[in-house]
């Protein structure tokens, strides 16, 4: 009975979802309507979604849905609405130097990120599947609530005053009989 | 996926052709149903003309979309426009994916289980596929670039961003009873007695959680009384005004669909799943399996009922009536629920 080979299909996988990954990147910064740059995105955390599932951390892979996919974009989606942004508008550009220093840092940034990858490639782990993340939640909830448990709770302290500031910033003002 | 046969691949591929199939069909059940039942609630006949007792109108109506005229008006998005209905048809077909929906039994020298995938994090899974149910709805409402689509894709997405909350909360007390976000041990853990009489499901193990997910169910498949997005009187259709022929159809099916998802659901997560209370199923072998799937059955299309039942009885909420439900009062309900449960594991061994 042939079997199906087990390495020959995640590799297989792990081209699609990169591919589509940085793909999908590169077509988000390039449309000029803010919706579609929105779709694209959404596609990209799907595909970062499928890298983790390959890496055998299926809860981090459906966290990366709901939290991203399904969450923030959904918001950035309705921004995008509410104001009904169409059609971007492109500024000319101020002269030569400017493509130039653009440039000029662009290329440091991507030398920087190749030095970093290639200084950190000997630290890859081949063998998928261990650590805090692989696996259903609970080697992940023990760490949050033991090891991590300080980090945590300022984490959503944090949190918890920034939507005060928000909700205070965005409320309306009453009037003075109130 | 690895280290499968071809046996293997083939029961795979057949439950998924099963559990497609007998989704369609209920859907055409559904669509006839609705009307029957709202006929029946306002003293009328419904369409009784079309084969007997009109059970072949969906048949009826499915030919008449074919054969509408395909408009795309001249203003619209055309990609996202075209994909929009998918978009909303296929989350709702996935959630059944993870859906348990009968007892395992063996066959061709293996163990055969009635669902489709097993996943280590099927709950959330579920959850992830209710917060992507929103874009079909609110990318065609955008795409149709007019103005009441708009409106009814803006409803649609605040109002499911608020709902998806307390439907994510109120699972959260199930989970912490069932101690697993796999679906099958949901079930298995429902199985058995409570207080000796009473089947150990979760709706009496989880009252009030079962009732926030019911509610906000209501409002994630945008059934009456929570159909905002797509009010006739006051939005012309909503998100899918101009929308025709079977794009319109389509969109039509992905409500219904997820209705039938959402029963599904609520009968895995609260009503024991393919559980017969007080019976053995394992002991009576062969037939436990048929009682198993028929109990799945009975309990999903109760649910299919309500809907309809709810729909055809209670009026539409306000905008506003909506989101202080959703936000002052579901939520820290179910934060509530959360703290009781807590506390009752906490002093109860």
């Amino acid at each position: 009975m042939p079997a199906f080979e087990g390495i020959n299909m995640s590799w297989f996988f792990f081209i699609l979802f990169a591919a589509l990954a940085v793909g999908s990147a590169i077509a988000m910064i390039s449309q000029k309507n803010p919706v579609y740059s929105a779709v694209f995105l959404i596609i990209t955390f799907f595909a970062v979604a499928g890298c983790y599932y390959l890496l055998q951390a299926p809860f981090l892979s459906i966290v990366q849905i709901i939290v991203y996919a399904g969450a923030i974009m959904v918001l950035f989606l309705f921004v995008i609405m509410l104001l009904n942004l169409r059609k971007e508008i492109r500024l000319p550009l101020h002269g030569p130097w400017q493509v130039a220093f653009a440039a000029l840092f662009a290329a440091i940034l991507l030398l920087q990120l190749v030095m970093f990858i290639l200084a950190a490639v000997p630290t890859f782990h081949s063998a998928p599947g261990h650590g805090a993340l692989s696996g259903g939640g609970e080697p992940l909830g023990l760490l949050l609530f033991t090891k991590y448990i300080y980090p945590f709770e300022i984490a959503s302290l944090v949190l918890l005053v920034a939507i005060i500031g928000a909700v205070v910033l965005g409320r309306k003002k009453l009037p003075k009989e109130f | 996926m690895f280290g499968m046969d071809w046996i293997d691949l083939g029961i795979l591929l057949t439950k998924v052709m099963l559990v497609i199939a007998v989704n369609f069909l209920i859907l055409m059940i559904m669509e006839l149903a609705e009307r029957r039942v709202s006929a029946f609630m306002q003293d009328r006949v419904g369409p009784n003309r079309v084969g007997p007792f009109g059970l072949l109108q969906p048949v009826a109506d499915g030919i008449k979309f074919l054969f509408k005229e395909e408009i795309t008006p001249s203003q619209v998005e055309r990609t996202l426009y075209w994909l929009a209905p998918a978009l909303v048809l296929v989350p709702a077909l996935l959630t059944f994916s993870v859906i348990p929906f009968g007892m395992s039994f063996s066959a061709f020298g293996r163990e055969i289980t009635l669902q489709i995938a097993d996943l280590q994090v099927g709950l959330l899974f579920i959850f992830a596929l209710v917060s992507l149910a929103v874009y079909g709805t609110v990318l065609g409402g955008w795409a149709a670039n007019s103005k009441y689509p708009l409106l009814g894709g803006l409803r649609a997405s605040s109002q499911m961003i608020s709902y998806e909350l307390s439907i994510g909360m109120s699972i959260i007390g199930v989970l912490m009873l069932v101690g697993s976000l796999r679906l099958s041990e949901v079930v298995a853990y429902q199985t058995g007695s409570l207080f000796t009489i009473l089947p150990r499901w979760n709706i009496f193990t989880q009252p009030l959680g079962f009732l926030i997910f019911l509610i906000a169910s209501f409002a994630e498949t945008n059934r009456l009384p929570f159909d905002l997005p797509e009010t006739e009187p006051e939005l012309v259709g909503g998100y899918h005004t101009e929308y025709s022929s079977m794009k319109f159809a389509m969109f039509f099916m992905g409500e219904y669909i997820a209705l039938i998802t959402t029963s599904a659901l609520l009968t895995t997560l609260f009503l024991g799943g393919w559980d017969v209370p007080w019976v053995d199923e394992a002991a009576l072998g062969s037939w436990g399996v048929l009682l198993s799937l028929a109990a799945f059955a009975v309990k999903t299309g109760f649910f299919l009922f309500l809907f309809l039942w709810v729909r055809w009885t209670l009026p539409r909420f306000r905008f506003d009536q909506l989101m202080h439900l959703g936000w002052k009062v579901l939520l820290p309900l179910a934060i509530v629920n959360i703290l009781a449960t807590g506390l009752f594991l906490y002093l109860a061994p």
